[in-house]
């Protein structure tokens, strides 16, 4: 390393030769691979598993536990899904009265949770009055929340939306809260060094650095959400309109199991979507960061 | 407007004093000129009551504009503790500090923001400055190719080497187009080879832009490459021990005997500094 040009004082030209600088992208690249092999990858346990529970479903059935028009098969199941999807004019409606439910009641919760995760950060009072109550709101189960939602609204819309951002909104605060404040001291401090104050500090260095808890706290936010909104649509059953939870318990009522399973596997799809959606995001956000490790 | 405002804070953020306040800015002594540093009686005490401790006492230090002031010292004795001051990121309990013109920093581990990519981390450096968008691409463009990094500014912090990460942090600096700018061990995490390619890009820089330069080191060699002067620091309280001008002509090599004789000369001194307190 010694006898290079630096001796003759050539000190501007010794970085040319960096043996680093030569180095191509490799890391980011070579985590890819080819798209369909990482893909099959990320299945195929999915795949096994189903496959496992589908028959193990089967099998229960086969023992005679519980007759056919209770515990109905896979088959049936399958039939009644694919009746409901491409046929029954109701499901359609029904799921979109729900998504839109959830998508309501899940912005209501983000607008009002980040709002207050981050006065909450910001300000001293309020972080003593309030932050405790932010997670005993979490913890409460929000079924609970109903009988109040209901004598205040009524069988309405609005006492659905209530219970939701009830739901969720604790957990975004929560998130966004944590996520600022475990911003490394050395980024704020980087912030002040380059003149960056009061709300531009936030904007450029604290937020972003907060991102990946916020996102966490979404996630987990829309988990509630969801939850909430199928007590919900069990409970407060608005008159004239057909929804993937009132659909539910007409079909107990009715005592269709078939139709019962289906829309109970709607719903899990559904949240599952949801789900995959939100890691999606945290992990791509994660591996720019140089975090990813899996 | 930049200039000769005394114990300056070069960021008004959130933890930079202000300036203002009443307690320990004194009426400034004199006006200071551009790149100027100037610490005088400064004492920083940590806590209160018995578990006060007091990390400078007495400090006076004066750094011309266009120095390149070498800091070195045993562990602990403060010098964080005194660029935190320069830099207005803390105030002093007593004495005056003043800057002529606004501080740049520049730290050990380079804290790039992991969401930006090179060139952005750079921009960022020019938005908070104020310079308007449209300047702000050939800026940055610019100011990557003087630190050689030109075909790397859309890669993110992880996609760089610890080397190339410490030449947009030194771009960074660079656009914060500051006179005086203080570095904070910037070098302690690289390997040697790195670290002597770094030790001419700093000297380029400095050089080029007319900076005065304040450079914190553990490695008294390094001290005595870079520094036209260096001082030591002396712990418990911190303070400064000696003041030695380095006469050795650049362009200097970490490796010449020059440097290796007076660095042995110096070493030996904060040696006996730290006999002297019985350390
Ligand atoms: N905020 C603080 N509160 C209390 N003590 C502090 C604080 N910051 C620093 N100190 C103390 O001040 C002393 C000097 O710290 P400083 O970081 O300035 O040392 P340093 O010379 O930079 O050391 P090193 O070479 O290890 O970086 C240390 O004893 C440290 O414990
Ligand atoms: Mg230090």
């Amino acid at each position: 390393m010694g006898d290079d040009a630096t001796a003759t004082g050539g000190t501007a030209d010794l970085a040319v030769v960096d043996p680093v600088a030569v180095d191509p992208a490799g890391t980011a690249r070579r985590s890819v691979g080819t798209p369909l092999r990482s893909v099959w990858r990320a299945t195929w346990p999915k795949l096994l598993a189903i496959t496992l529970f589908i028959t193990a479903w089967q099998l229960v059935v086969l023992t005679g536990w519980r007759p056919p028009y209770a515990l109905p098969g896979p088959p049936t199941v399958a039939r009644e899904l694919w009746d409901l999807v491409l046929v029954d004019p109701k499901f359609w409606p029904a799921l979109v009265t729900t998504l839109r439910r959830a998508a309501v009641g899940f912005l209501f919760a983000a607008t009002v949770g980040t709002v207050l995760g981050i006065a909450v950060a910001r300000s001293r009072v309020l972080r003593a009055g309030v932050g405790s109550l932010i997670t005993g709101l979490q913890t409460m189960p929000s079924i609970t929340w109903f009988p109040l939602a209901i004598l205040l609204f009524g069988i309405s819309e609005t006492a659905i939306t209530f219970v939701v951002v009830l739901g969720a909104a604790p957990s975004i605060a929560n998130g966004i809260l944590s996520g600022i404040d475990h911003v490394p001291p050395a980024f704020t401090r980087l912030g002040a060094v380059l003149g960056a104050g009061g709300w531009r500090l936030y904007r450029y260095v604290v937020l972003p650095a907060a991102l990946p808890s916020y996102v966490a706290g979404l996630n987990q936010g829309w988990a509630f959400a969801w939850r909430s909104l199928m007590a919900g649509e069990l409970l407060v059953i608005v008159a004239s309109r057909p929804s993937v939870g009132s659909r539910l318990s007409f079909s107990q009522e009715f005592g269709n199991a078939p139709q019962l399973i289906a829309y109970m596997l709607v719903i899990l799809v559904v949240g599952m979507l949801a789900d995959t959606a939100f890691t999606a995001s945290a992990r791509r956000m994660r591996s720019r960061r140089g975090l990813a490790s899996d | 407007m930049t200039l000769t405002i005394p114990f300056r804070p070069s960021a008004p953020g959130p933890t930079a004093p202000d300036p203002t306040a009443p307690g320990s800015t004194a009426p400034s002594p004199a006006t200071l000129a551009r790149g100027e540093v100037r610490l005088d009686g400064v004492t920083k005490v940590f806590g209160r009551g018995a578990s006060a401790t007091t990390v400078l006492a007495d400090v006076d230090l004066r750094v011309a504009p266009g120095e390149f002031l070498a800091v070195v010292g045993p562990s602990g004795c403060g010098k964080s503790t005194m660029l935190s001051l320069v830099a207005g990121l803390d105030r002093p309990t007593s004495g005056t500090v003043g800057t002529g013109g606004k501080t740049a920093f520049m730290f050990q581990d380079a804290t790039l923001l992991p969401w930006l990519t090179a060139a952005q981390n750079v921009a960022l450096a020019l938005r908070l400055r104020g310079v308007p968008r449209g300047e702000r691409g050939d800026l940055t463009r610019s100011l990557l190719e003087r630190v050689r990094l030109g075909s790397h500014a859309d890669r993110r912090p992880h996609e760089l080497s610890g080397g190339m990460r410490q030449r947009v942090a030194l771009a960074r600096v660079l656009a914060q187009d500051a006179p005086v700018v203080l570095m904070d061990e910037p070098l302690g995490a690289l390997d040697a080879m790195t670290r002597d390619r770094m030790h001419d890009e700093i000297e380029r820089v400095w050089a080029e832009a007319g900076l005065t330069v304040l450079f914190v080191t553990h490695n008294v060699r390094e001290a005595v490459r870079l520094g036209d002067r260096v001082v030591l620091m002396g712990s418990s309280p911190g303070r400064i021990v000696t003041s030695r001008p380095i006469e050795l002509p650049r362009p200097r090599r970490l490796d010449s005997a020059g440097v290796a004789e007076l660095a042995a000369e110096l070493t030996a001194e904060l040696r006996e500094e730290g006999a002297r307190r019985g350390g």
